[in-house]
């Protein structure tokens, strides 16, 4: 086949060539990147412990000096009691917060916080202003060398975890993270999702699973059936903000209170504090009683004491379990299995009550802090394409209601919380004034029917609507929702055809700009030169198209396109492979754009033949039925 | 977008009121394999943007076909009777009165000390007139008597609003 001979001989890729995929787990606490190696997913270790020993959990903790040194990890977490300030822990609960969002996680936070220009909160530290998509960034790029290092080349791609309860803008506010790291993203999953799949692979099980995931700043219930491979999330709940961080919390209090200690603590002696109560927590699931000697008190905790401190708090997560089972149209016996994931579920109160709630045993047997990176890296590898004809296939709702602003400050549903995704739905509004020639859209998420008291999204205009006479005016608002649970929305004036369109970034989330600026930022002190790094992407994506059209040619060139059509593509095709061994990034990337382009009508064509295939699929059915 | 068949025709079923929903969801799950994103998440990028496209199809006309209300909805635009339900009112009195009845119930809970016991019953009473309703729906329609099927698709919708409200309820009372 002529294909065959576009590549000189030794230079063709791989026909079969894996592809470098990871998951990670961006954790709250700990964070892990794992990959399906051999087959089998596991845990990729690091150096970045404190004797440079091997570890899997990377603290999720990022110390700031003074000098402008950034470390990660055990060494940074090493000095959250000397230097709270400059040290950044649980930066999690911040992405994608406004500084209002920021007061209502307690009074506890030993950070000094700081409006950026953007109305987006950051740290301050003697480094400087710190947003916490940059913190996180740096998390990401420990992993990704790391996982670099393991697998002995760059990465094609990764699959990040996100709380199926995080928002657009906590969503988006990872993704912004992931860009800062120069990981090429290639679905967010939610964590319980992932959790699910490393189970349903591991046991072959069918039917219903609850996840039941508590970390250390969130806790998410994801009710899921399992059929055939096919993982459909049918309801997701939860609390983005109640995790064993609170547990720690409501124990430290109690310490406090015990110790008759004033409120006015030193961040260094709150730190202590926190640290001392999670210490005695811990070791409440292995004993029944602890001794807690903290900033010059002494006292005796027992499992019954640390109990009723954090029942409370666990009946919360047993309410949210409850809707989520009420959501999916089932009750509790028609749960086949509960999985257990996140560190939190270790204490053994959480299991006791679990057990009670759902009336069996939870699954524990895959260590809760590295199933979700488990089962991100099983994912990952499907999606880079390792392994074609798999039957794998999760299907993920999305969390939250998304809607509009009405009259009178309402909100109005526009797609409904747990429906699966991708999704896309148009609402048709009117002008209400004569003469009307523009309106303001205003994009919210959040079930509540007061705007207050949803979250705002993105706020725009559709301008040039011809002016007619209140209510003429059809205005068709376009929601578009991909797999990874990001918005796109648009405006068009039907009677016209006046259109707006918004990728929407939440509020106060990043706009292009502040990455680009970022982005520049993280290259003055980088590890890495900019070009280099531009280079590899372009490098690796130019690949990408490269293998990818080339198989989608030998497959159904010849069927779909005309002679003059394939030879155009051929052309391209050749051009581009000629290009991507170069060393300029932006040759690579014109190139890219142009194949792009060419083979527009191609991907078309190939899509509609699949779908003629798969309607065809059914009536054959049919026909073996009635046979 | 050549995504032009209809629903019914997505899922290779006979366009009708009665639906295998056993079926139908097989046959969900075998196109959701076929054209999720995923499946296109190595391929090139205009694939991946069709595939989000169809995926979304798909969803709609999955979650449209395997909703009473919304099929009945669906059967009836079929038929150029779009919006039907949206804001057409019964005028039939009995049935007002039923739904005030009904309704009434629903708000003295708060103040009853047998709560569950009352939603369970409504519950009920409410579920079982609902599927009622879908029955008359169905012969209707394959009379083609659409204008009183579309009468009957504005009662199903008072009743599925209703069974919301039960929900919501439930739950408020569980919290």
């Amino acid at each position: 086949m002529v294909l065959l001979q576009i590549s000189e001989p030794g230079l063709s890729p791989e026909p079969h060539q894996r592809r470098r995929a990871v998951g990670i787990d961006l954790g709250t606490t700990n964070s892990l990147v794992a990959s399906v190696r051999s087959g089998t997913p596991e845990t990729l270790p690091g150096n970045e412990g404190l004797d440079g020993e091997q570890q899997h959990l990377l603290p999720s903790v990022v110390h700031y000096s003074a000098t402008g040194e950034v470390t990660v990890g055990q060494t940074a977490y090493a000095q959250s009691s000397e230097d709270p300030l400059n040290t950044l822990i649980s930066v999690k609960r911040f992405m994608g917060r406004g500084i209002e969002d920021i007061k209502t996680l307690g009074s506890q936070l030993p950070y000094e916080m700081v409006a950026s220009d953007s109305g987006m909160p950051n740290f301050k530290t003697s480094a400087g202003d710190i947003s916490p998509v940059a913190a996180s960034a740096e998390i990401l790029q420990v992993l990704v060398e790391r996982a670099e290092l393991a697998l002995d080349g760059a990465l094609d791609g990764a699959v990040i975890t996100v709380p199926a309860y995080f928002d657009e803008a906590q969503r988006q506010a990872t993704k912004d993270a992931a860009t800062l790291a120069g990981v090429k993203v290639l679905r967010l999953l939610n964590e319980p999702t992932a959790a699910a799949v490393a189970y349903g692979l591991d046991q072959g099980g069918e039917g219903v699973i609850a996840v039941y995931d508590l970390g250390g700043g969130t806790f998410d219930i994801s009710i899921l059936r399992l059929s055939h491979g096919v993982f459909e999330v049918l309801s997701t709940g939860g609390d983005s903000a109640l995790g064993g961080d609170d547990f720690d919390r409501a124990l430290a209090e109690w310490i406090v209170e015990q110790a008759g200690l004033e409120q006015n603590l030193s961040p260094s002696q709150q730190r202590q504090l926190l640290m001392e109560a999670r210490k005695a927590k811990e070791a409440l699931s292995e004993q029944s009683q602890v001794e807690i000697n903290v900033v010059g008190w002494s006292g005796v905790l027992n499992r019954t004491q640390l109990n009723s401190l954090i029942d409370p708090l666990i009946d919360k997560t047993l309410r949210a379990c409850k809707r989520a089972l009420r959501d999916a149209g089932l009750k509790a016996e028609g749960v086949a299995n509960v999985v257990m994931v996140g560190g939190s579920t270790r204490t053994l109160r959480v299991r006791e009550k679990v057990a009670e709630a759902f009336g069996q045993q939870p699954l524990v047997n895959i260590d809760p802090d590295s199933v979700v990176a488990i089962g991100a890296a099983l994912q990952a590898d499907v999606l880079v394409g390792n392994k074609p004809g798999d039957e794998m296939l999760l299907l993920d709702v999305i969390p939250l209601s998304l809607g509009l602003e009405t009259m009178g400050g309402l909100m109005e549903k526009v797609i409904h919380r747990n429906t699966t995704i991708p999704v896309a739905k148009a609402q048709d509004f009117t002008t209400f004034k004569d003469g009307q020639t523009a309106m303001s859209i205003h994009v919210l998420q959040g079930e509540r029917e007061l705007i207050s008291d949803c979250r705002s999204l993105a706020r725009f205009e559709l301008r040039g609507i011809p002016p007619m006479v209140a209510g003429a005016a059809k205005i068709r608002i376009s929601f578009q929702v991909d797999a990874d649970g990001l918005l796109n929305v648009s405006a068009k004036e039907l009677t016209s055809g006046v259109e707006a369109r918004i990728e929407v970034k939440p509020s106060y989330g990043l706009n292009d700009e502040d990455v680009t600026r970022m982005l520049k930022e993280s290259y003055t002190h980088a590890r890495e030169d900019m070009q280099v790094r531009a280079l590899r992407e372009q490098q690796v994506d130019a690949d990408r198209m490269y293998e990818d059209l080339l198989a989608a040619l030998k497959e159904d060139g010849r069927q779909l396109l005309n002679g003059d059509e394939y030879h155009c593509l051929e052309v391209a095709l050749k051009d581009l492979d000629e290009i991507r061994q170069s060393q300029n990034h932006r040759e690579i990337a014109r190139h890219i754009e142009m194949v792009s382009k060419t083979s527009e009508e191609f991907a078309a064509r190939r899509m509609n033949a699949s779908i003629q295939k798969a309607l065809a699929g059914h009536s054959l059915d049919e026909v073996e039925k009635d046979v | 977008m050549d995504f032009t068949s209809n629903y019914f025709e997505i899922f290779g079923l006979p366009v009708n009121y009665q639906v295998d929903l056993s079926l139908l969801s097989d046959r969900y799950r075998s196109m959701q394999r076929e054209f999720h994103p995923d499946r296109y998440a190595s391929k090139p990028a205009q694939e991946q943007r069709l595939a989000v496209q169809y995926a979304a199809v798909i969803n709609q006309a999955y979650t449209e076909l395997g909703s009473p209300l919304l099929r009945a909805q669906y059967l009836l635009s079929l038929q150029n009777m779009d919006g039907v339900g949206d804001e057409q009112i019964t005028r039939d009195p009995q049935f007002l009165m039923r739904q005030i009845e009904l309704r009434e119930k629903l708000a003295d809970l708060s103040e009853a000390n047998d709560a569950f016991a009352i939603l369970d019953e409504v519950a009920g009473q409410v579920e079982s007139e609902y599927i009622g309703l879908q029955q008359v729906f169905d012969q209707q329609y394959s009379r083609s008597e659409l204008q009183g099927a579309a009468e009957t698709v504005a009662k199903m919708q008072f009743f599925s609003k209703l069974l919301r409200e039960v929900e919501e309820l439930e739950q408020e009372l569980d919290d």
